[in-house]
C-alpha cells in the first residue's frame, strides 16, 4: 500500500463508546436510588428524569427533525388527562400512565397529517393553537371540573413510600427507554433521513426520502414521550389542573433546556435538563426574575450560541460524547512501521 | 335576530383581529419571519398608553400618537438586534429567539405592573360605551366601528404604500430576493428595518384598540399572538386584504360559538382555524404564502 491519505467514515470513537458505557452504568446505579437516597432526593430525581424526557423529545423534534413546536404542552396535558381518565375508569394506575401516553401517541397520528404540512414558524404557532384547543376541550369534561381540576385519587391506595419509589422507577425506566429509542432511531437509516429533511426538505425528497412519513415518526415519538412525561408529572404532583399542564411555560422550559444544552446534539438535551434542574433548584424561588432569566437565556443562546454548550464543546474541543451521525476523517494509510496515525479531521457530518 | 346580531358583532370583532394580524402578515410577507413576540409587544404598547393615561392624564387616542413613534423605534431595534441576526441562522432560530423575547417582555411587564387586569376604557369617555341602534335588537358600538374602520384604512394604506411608493417597491423587492435587490441599489438591511418599524407601528395601533375595547394583563400577549396568527392563516396569504377576511371569519366564528356556550367563543375560533388547515389539505395550498402585498 502506497503512502496516501485516505478518507474513512467514523462513527464510534473511544470517547463516545466510553460515554455510552458510562451512561448505561449511571442508569444502572440510579436504579438503586430509592435504596440509597432519602425521600427528598428521590422526589427531586424523579423530576429530573421527567425533564430529561421533555428535553430529549423536544430536541429530537426541533434539533433533529427541524420541527420547532411551541405546543408540546398539548401532549403533556393530554397525557396527564388520559391518565386521570383511565384511573377514574378503574384502570390500574401505573400501567395506566404508559397506556395514557400510548393513546396520546395514537391521537397525534391523525393530527400529524395536517400539522406537518405547516412550515417553520407556522408549525410552531399552529401547535400552540392545538394545545389551546385541547386545553379548552379537556375543561369541558365534567370529571375535570373546568380549571378547578381533579386529582389522581387512585394513588391513595399506595403507601407514600411505595408510591414515591414506584414513580421514581417508572420515570427512570421511561427516561432510559426513550433515550435508547431516540439514540437508536437517530443513528438508523431513518435518522439520516430525518436530518436530511431538516437540512433541505426538497433535496431529501429528491434522493428518495419519504418526507411526510419520516417526519411523522419523530412527531409521534415526541408526542408519546411528552405525554408520558405529563402522566409521570401527574404521578408526582397528584393533582391535575388543566391550566398548569397545558401552560406555555412547559415550552419555555423545553426551549431553555435544549438551547442551553445544545440543539441537535444528543447529549445536549440531557445536559440542558440537568442545567435547568439545577437552575430551578437555586433560582426557582426568584419568581418573575427567574422566568425573565430563562427567556433571556433562550434569546441570547439562540443569537450567540445556537449550538448550545455541547455544540460549542464539539467545535472547540472536537468532543462528541453520544454521536448519532457519521463523519469523514482524514486517515493516513499504514506506514512501513505499521503505525496507525489518525489524521486531521476534514469534514464532520452530524 | 340574535344570530344576525352575533354575526354583525363578529364582523366588527374581525376588524380588531385584522388590525392585530396585519403586522404579523406584513412581516411574514416581507421578511419570512413570524415574530412570536408580536402579541407581547402589542401588550407593551397597551401598557405604555395606560401609563400615559393613568399617570399623566393623556387621552388614549393622543397617547396612541405618542406611543406609535416609540413602537417604530422598537421595530427598528428588534430587526437590527434580534431578527436580522436570527434570520442568518436559518428558519428556526427566529422562532426560538422571538419566543425568548416574548417570555422576557411578558415577565418584565408582570414585574412592573403585577397581575391586575387593566383597561383604557375608563379614560376614553363616552367612546367606550356609545353605540348606534340599528333596530331594537342590533346595536353597533362606536368603538367597534372605529376599530373596523381603522383596520380597513390601515390595510388600505399599507397596500398603497407597498404598490405605489418607491420605498414600498424597495421593500417588496427585498422580500422577493434581497441579493438581486442589492444589485439594483436597494439597501436590504434598511428596507427590512423600515418594514419592521412599520409592522411595529401597526402592532402599537392594535395594542391601543385592544386596551380600549377590552381588559389586558401582562400575560395577554400569547392569546393576541394566536388570534393574529389564526386570522393571518385563515386569510390564506401574505395578502393584506386576505387578512381582513381571515379576521372576519375568526371573529364571526367566535361570536357564533359564544352564542352556543360560554366556552364556545375560543373553541369555535381554534376549530375554524384547524378546519381551514384541514380543508387546504385537499387543495394543496397551505399556510401563509410568502409574498408581500
Amino acid at each position: 500500500m502506497s503512502e496516501q491519505n485516505t478518507l474513512a467514515v467514523e462513527r464510534w470513537t473511544p470517547t463516545s463508546a466510553a460515554s455510552v458505557l458510562l451512561a448505561v452504568a449511571a442508569m444502572a446505579l440510579l436504579a438503586f436510588g430509592p435504596r440509597l437516597l432519602g425521600a427528598e432526593q428521590v422526589d427531586r430525581l424523579t423530576i429530573l428524569f421527567i425533564y430529561v424526557i421533555l428535553a430529549a423529545t423536544w430536541n429530537a423534534l426541533a434539533g433533529y427533525a427541524g420541527l420547532v413546536s411551541i405546543g408540546q404542552q398539548a401532549f403533556f396535558g393530554l397525557g396527564a388527562y388520559a391518565a386521570v381518565r383511565l384511573a377514574a375508569g378503574g384502570f390500574s394506575v401505573y400501567p395506566g400512565l404508559v397506556v395514557a401516553a400510548a393513546l396520546v401517541g395514537l391521537l397525534s397520528l391523525p393530527l400529524s397529517a395536517f400539522m406537518l404540512r405547516l412550515k417553520g414558524g407556522e408549525f410552531a404557532i399552529g401547535m400552540w393553537v392545538v394545545a389551546e384547543l385541547m386545553h379548552l376541550l379537556v375543561n369541558l369534561d365534567p370529571l375535570v371540573q373546568g380549571e378547578t381540576g381533579t386529582s389522581l385519587i387512585a394513588l391513595d391506595a399506595y403507601a407514600a413510600d411505595t408510591r414515591r419509589d414506584q414513580t421514581y422507577w417508572m420515570a427512570l425506566g421511561s427516561m432510559a427507554a426513550i433515550l435508547t429509542v431516540l439514540f437508536v432511531l437517530l443513528r438508523s437509516r431513518t435518522g439520516c433521513a430525518i436530518q436530511a429533511i431538516r437540512d433541505d426538505e426538497e433535496a431529501a425528497s429528491a434522493v428518495g426520502v419519504r418526507v411526510l412519513g419520516t417526519k411523522r415518526i419523530v412527531f409521534v415519538i415526541a408526542a408519546f414521550g411528552t405525554a408520558l412525561a405529563g402522566a409521570l408529572w401527574l404521578a408526582t404532583a397528584l393533582t391535575f389542573q388543566p391550566k398548569t399542564y397545558f401552560g406555555i411555560q412547559w415550552t419555555a422550559y423545553m426551549i431553555f433546556m435544549v438551547l442551553v444544552g445544545g440543539l441537535g446534539t444528543f447529549e445536549g438535551a440531557i445536559l440542558g435538563a440537568v442545567a435547568f434542574f439545577a437552575i430551578e433548584s437555586w433560582f426557582g424561588a426568584a419568581g418573575v426574575w427567574y422566568l425573565v432569566g430563562l427567556g433571556a437565556s433562550a434569546l441570547i443562546f439562540s443569537l450567540a450560541l445556537p449550538g448550545g454548550v455541547c455544540g460549542w464543546l464539539e467545535r472547540r474541543f472536537d468532543l462528541r460524547l453520544l454521536p448519532v451521525g457519521y463523519r469523514l476523517v482524514h486517515r493516513r494509510a499504514p506506514t512501513s512501521s505499521n503505525r496507525d496515525n489518525r489524521g486531521r479531521e476534514i469534514h464532520a457530518v452530524r | 335576530m340574535t344570530w344576525l346580531n352575533q354575526i354583525i358583532q363578529g364582523v366588527l370583532l374581525g376588524g380588531y383581529y385584522a388590525l392585530i394580524a396585519c403586522g404579523l402578515s406584513f412581516m411574514f410577507g416581507v421578511m419570512r419571519i413570524i415574530n412570536l413576540a408580536h402579541g407581547s409587544l402589542a401588550i407593551l404598547a397597551a401598557f405604555a398608553m395606560f401609563v400615559l393615561a393613568d399617570r399623566f392624564g393623556v387621552q388614549p387616542l393622543a397617547g396612541l400618537v405618542a406611543v406609535l413613534p416609540a413602537m417604530a423605534v422598537v421595530g427598528w431595534v428588534l430587526q437590527r438586534g434580534v431578527l436580522e441576526r436570527s434570520a442568518r441562522g436559518g428558519q428556526l432560530v427566529p422562532v426560538l429567539s422571538t419566543f425568548g423575547l416574548a417570555v422576557v417582555v411578558d415577565n418584565l411587564l408582570f414585574q412592573q405592573f403585577g397581575a391586575d387586569t387593566r383597561s383604557l376604557a375608563p379614560y376614553a369617555g363616552s367612546l367606550a360605551y356609545d353605540s348606534w341602534a340599528i333596530t331594537d335588537d342590533i346595536y353597533i358600538g362606536r368603538l367597534a366601528a372605529l376599530t373596523f374602520a381603522t383596520s380597513v384604512l390601515l390595510l388600505g394604506a399599507l397596500q398603497l404604500f407597498l404598490t405605489r411608493t418607491a420605498l414600498g417597491r424597495q421593500i417588496r423587492a427585498t422580500a422577493e430576493d434581497p441579493d438581486t435587490a442589492g444589485l439594483v441599489g436597494v439597501d436590504a438591511r434598511r428596507a427590512n428595518a423600515i418594514a419592521a418599524a412599520i409592522a411595529m407601528v401597526t402592532v402599537g395601533v392594535a395594542g391601543g384598540f385592544l386596551a380600549l375595547r377590552a381588559t389586558f394583563d401582562p400575560y395577554a400577549g400569547g392569546p393576541q399572538l394566536i388570534f393574529a396568527f389564526e386570522a393571518a392563516v385563515i386569510g390564506g396569504a401574505g395578502s393584506l386584504w386576505g387578512t381582513l377576511g381571515g379576521g372576519i371569519v375568526l371573529g364571526v366564528a367566535q361570536s357564533l360559538g359564544a352564542q352556543v356556550s360560554p366556552q364556545g367563543f375560543l373553541i369555535a375560533g381554534h376549530a375554524v382555524f384547524l378546519a381551514v388547515l384541514f380543508g387546504r389539505l385537499f387543495r394543496g395550498r397551505f399556510g401563509l404564502r410568502p409574498r408581500a402585498a
